[in-house]
């Protein structure tokens, strides 16, 4: 090919990949802009603040799946934050060679277990043995979730303290278990919240593994071992019945969520901007 | 007793010496009660881990007693008889997973390529930070979009204009329902280019710059440099971002099942209503009456879960190949 | 006769910092010219502007000419791919492609340039290969990865596949700092052979190398080409008191 050529295929080729990433970049808009148009018109204070209505009536509101929601990912962070973390401590702080090698691998796998898969276990686990759905059931298949990603963000965040803090503190002649308690993982202490942060934004938008679990709820719940209400499952719920009202909520439902899970992200992603210029 | 005597040792010069602050046995307990709750915690996630697979396959066992391999390959499910084949949730499965990739990996790649190596500097972290947002969205929120707006937008105007131009192939044939097979393909294939491309993206980073030199030192364009030293060497990286993008694919669960028609029958065209493995746990589980019922829906987690951890598994591997197993937490 | 390079005024930066302060300087045809210097006295950067490779480096830039022969290279509307394809460089480190054979690096060149038929790739390979003195080493292993020869190969394997597209010039940036002393040797002898044919520009830290290998020397401190002319005399009799000093050691 000529030289002539060869330049018209590598300026040809960077206008196709500029075009592609402009393409993977516009569902973003689209389904935000989307959201706005159609779920701003169902927000109100209505909707934070009241039940359902009967079927077939206008109005109500989604605020048992609020709360319900809200439940659920405080059973999830309570089974899974402290697990998750020292999980990640040890990975970050191990010497050893096959055993946090193995259980990296085996996070990173299950972070692409298809959700609902957690559904089912829970559902076997908790659902049955219960012979009820319920809130524990719904937050322990959350919690299941969420302990792979707390696990693997703490260990990176762990990771980033330098080694100096470390030596610093055992050299004082601190016993090692107060050095990685005191020392090091408060000093991590900002990238591992915002690491849960990411991981909460991921759990509060999951429906799946809620479906029979959790179950839903047009009421609020009666108690932790009953079926509860969650924002995911109200919108779908909502999204495949016939009434026009009930599609706005999802709308605006949609819209809430969206929004809640673009803030944390932001807000995880501006929180470890600083520290993660090493990289 | 040479310890005890440490303790009186230069008092006199006003050196005082401070008395053996901790015993040795306390540091011990310390350190043991740490190391114990670490090692707890790592082998309780082993644990749930195995537990997952486990209770899959315990509960799968009746169903799995009953049809052997005949679940695999058989079209028959019917629960009121007690005659369940997974075929048409496979098939749908397999076929939803390809056209998702088909469309988004050419997308993906082309974009991480820009991202990583064409795009001027000033374009490349705000792009990122989008399609990081992309990857955050919740399943649900497509599939509500995709049923408001992509179904209708396929069943009025690309369906009959692909009846119309390429009707003539088998895939394009049948009623422009608008739901349907290709619903789910295109709709995978949005939420799944986020994550090709996020991960192919930092596997092209990870390339040493010693090899965009070399091959910018022996005249090659910009897009020659790319194609021999940057793709060539991250290759098996690069084929590891698609695997984790389809198994991704394979384990999505609401945006297909609210876009994809739910009829559980195999089906050549695109046009037509499908099934996934996971949709059909989405819509049935909760009202399946028998037991076997339940064991069959079990044993359908139980493929999913064996497919999409042999997937990622392999794809990690791939990744790490290039990179090393650093980065994780996000895909 | 040969080509040389003429540079006259050249300057270059990265970003705001002006790192080469103006350099006039010859090339000399069918010669080596040697670079030397302290650590961070400009030298990589300036051999690096003779093929246009320091501008691919985000916010770096160059004025000045650099002639090849009579071509000002950054003349307007000159094509910098083109430019390096004219001018070979070797680098520090050795780096073969490590996803292609022996055979397919040295090739890589050929083929960019659209050479496509089997039978006229192996004739050039081979006699790239030969005159980079691998040929012998490797003939039997030319399916081999191209990281699979040491260190010193490696290193002859990259001047293998710089020679393959039959430069007129070859630009080498400290070739031997990562090799043990057979392997230099092998490669200054290279370098003796080389020079019958092609115009060699050698950036090196080591004085002794350049005092071996170079007809012609030039010596960079913070930017700036104090001094330049024939190796021997350089050496000998010095003519800045800055040269002696670097040249006796009393710094860098």
């Amino acid at each position: 090919m000529s030289p002539g050529g060869r330049r018209l295929v590598s300026t040809s080729v960077s206008a196709l990949t500029c075009g592609a990433a402009g393409l993977v970049v516009c569902p973003l808009l689209l389904i935000s802009g989307f959201l706005l148009y159609q779920g701003v018109s169902a927000i109100n204070v209505d909707f934070f603040l009241h039940l359902p209505k009967p079927v077939g009536e206008v109005g109500g509101g989604v605020a048992n799946a609020i709360v319900g929601s809200l439940i659920m990912i405080g059973l999830a962070v309570l089974i899974g934050l402290p697990v998750g973390i020292l999980g990640g401590v040890y990975l970050a702080e191990s010497r050893d060679r096959r055993l946090p090698w193995v259980l990296r691998f085996v996070a990173d796998v299950m972070n692409g277990v298809p959700s609902i898969v957690f559904g089912i276990f829970a559902y076997t686990v908790v659902v049955l043995p219960m012979r009820r759905f319920s809130a524990l059931a719904g937050g322990f298949a959350l919690g299941l979730i969420l302990i792979p990603i707390v696990l693997r963000t703490s260990e990176e965040m762990v990771r980033l303290v330098p080694s100096a803090l470390r030596e610093a503190g055992l050299g004082l002649g601190l016993p090692e278990w107060k050095v990685s308690l005191r020392i090091v993982i408060p000093a991590a202490r900002a990238g591992i919240i915002t690491g849960v942060m990411v991981a909460v934004a991921r759990i509060a938008g999951e429906t799946a593994p809620l479906l029979f679990t959790a179950l839903g709820n047009r009421f609020w719940h009666q108690g932790l071992d009953q079926p509860i209400a969650a924002l995911p499952l109200q919108i779908y719920a909502y999204a495949i019945a016939p009434y026009d009202d009930w599609h706005r909520q999802a709308w605006a439902g949609a819209l809430v969520l969206i929004t809640l899970v673009f803030l944390a992200s932001l807000a995880a992603r501006l929180a470890t901007r600083g520290r993660i210029v090493a990289r | 007793m040479a310890a005890d005597s440490l303790a009186g040792v230069g008092t006199a010069d006003g050196l005082a010496l401070p008395p053996r602050a901790v015993s040795r046995s306390r540091r011990g307990v310390g350190d043991r009660v740490y190391r114990g709750l670490i090692l707890a915690s790592v082998w309780l996630v082993l644990a749930l881990a195995g537990g997952l697979l486990l209770a899959l396959g315990w509960e799968s066992w009746a169903a799995i007693r009953a049809f052997g391999l005949r679940f695999l390959i058989t079209s028959h499910w019917d629960p009121v008889a007690g005659e369940f084949g997974a075929l048409p949730f496979i098939y749908g499965t397999l076929v939803s997973s390809l056209l998702a990739l088909l469309i988004a990996v050419p997308l993906s790649l082309g974009a991480a390529i820009f991202l990583a190596e064409l795009a001027p500097s000033w374009v490349r972290p705000p792009v990122a930070f989008l399609i990081e947002m992309l990857a955050a969205v919740p399943s649900v929120v497509y599939g509500l979009w995709g049923i408001f707006v992509l179904v209708p937008w396929l069943r009025d105007w690309v369906q009959p204009a692909l009846a119309r131009t390429l009707g003539f192939l088998p895939l394009f044939q049948g009623p422009p329902y608008g739901i349907g097979m290709l619903a789910a393909g295109l709709i995978l294939a949005i939420m799944i280019v986020p994550y090709i491309t996020s991960v192919s993206r930092e596997v092209l980073l990870a390339v040493p710059g010693s090899q965009r030199e070399a091959a910018l030192g022996l005249g090659a364009t910009r897009w020659e440099t790319t194609r021999i030293a940057v793709l060539r060497y991250g290759r098996s990286g690069l084929i590891g971002a698609i695997l984790l993008g389809l198994g991704r694919a394979l384990g999505e669960t609401m945006a297909v099942t609210m876009v994809i028609g739910n009829r559980p029958e195999v089906a050549l065209s695109l046009f037509a209503p499908g099934y996934t493995m996971a949709s059909v746990l989405a819509n049935e589980f909760t009202e399946a009456t028998s037991d076997l019922y339940v064991s069959a829906l079990v044993e359908i987690g139980l493929l999913l879960l064996v497919v999409t951890v042999a997937v990622n598994g392999l794809a990690r591997l791939l990744v790490w190949s290039v990179g090393g197993p650093a980065r994780g937490g996000r895909a | 006769m040969g080509d040389g390079i003429y540079v006259k005024g050249l300057r270059a930066w990265f970003g705001e910092t002006l790192v080469l302060k103006g350099v006039d300087l010859t090339v000399a045809p069918n010669a080596v010219t040697a670079i030397i210097g302290p650590s961070g006295c400009g030298k990589s950067t300036f051999i690096r502007c003779l093929n246009r490779m320091h501008e691919t480096v985000p916010g770096a830039r160059v004025s000045g000419q650099v002639l090849l022969n009579s071509e000002d290279l950054y003349a307007s509307g000159v094509d910098p791919v083109q430019v390096r394809r004219r001018i070979g460089m070797v680098f520090q480190k050795a780096n073969p492609f490590p996803t292609m054979s022996v055979f397919d690096n040295v090739a890589a060149g050929l083929r960019l340039a659209g050479m496509r038929r089997k039978s006229r790739l192996q004739e050039e390979v081979e006699r790239a290969l030969r005159h980079a003195a691998l040929w012998d080493e490797v003939k039997d292993d030319l399916d081999k990865s191209g990281v699979s020869l040491s260190g010193g190969q490696q290193q002859r394997l990259c001047i293998a596949r710089a020679l393959a597209v039959d430069p007129q010039i070859l630009l080498m940036d400290e070739p031997c700092s990562a090799l043990d002393p057979i392997a230099t040797a092998k490669i200054e002898e290279l370098i003796h052979d080389l020079k019958k044919e092609l115009t060699i520009a050698i950036v090196t830290h080591n004085m002794q190398q350049a005092a071996r290998v170079s007809e012609w020397t030039g010596f960079f401190l913070l930017g700036e080409l104090v001094e330049f002319g024939v190796t021997k005399e350089m050496f000998t009799t010095p003519g800045d008191k800055r040269t002696e000093d670097y040249i006796t050691g009393r710094f860098g």
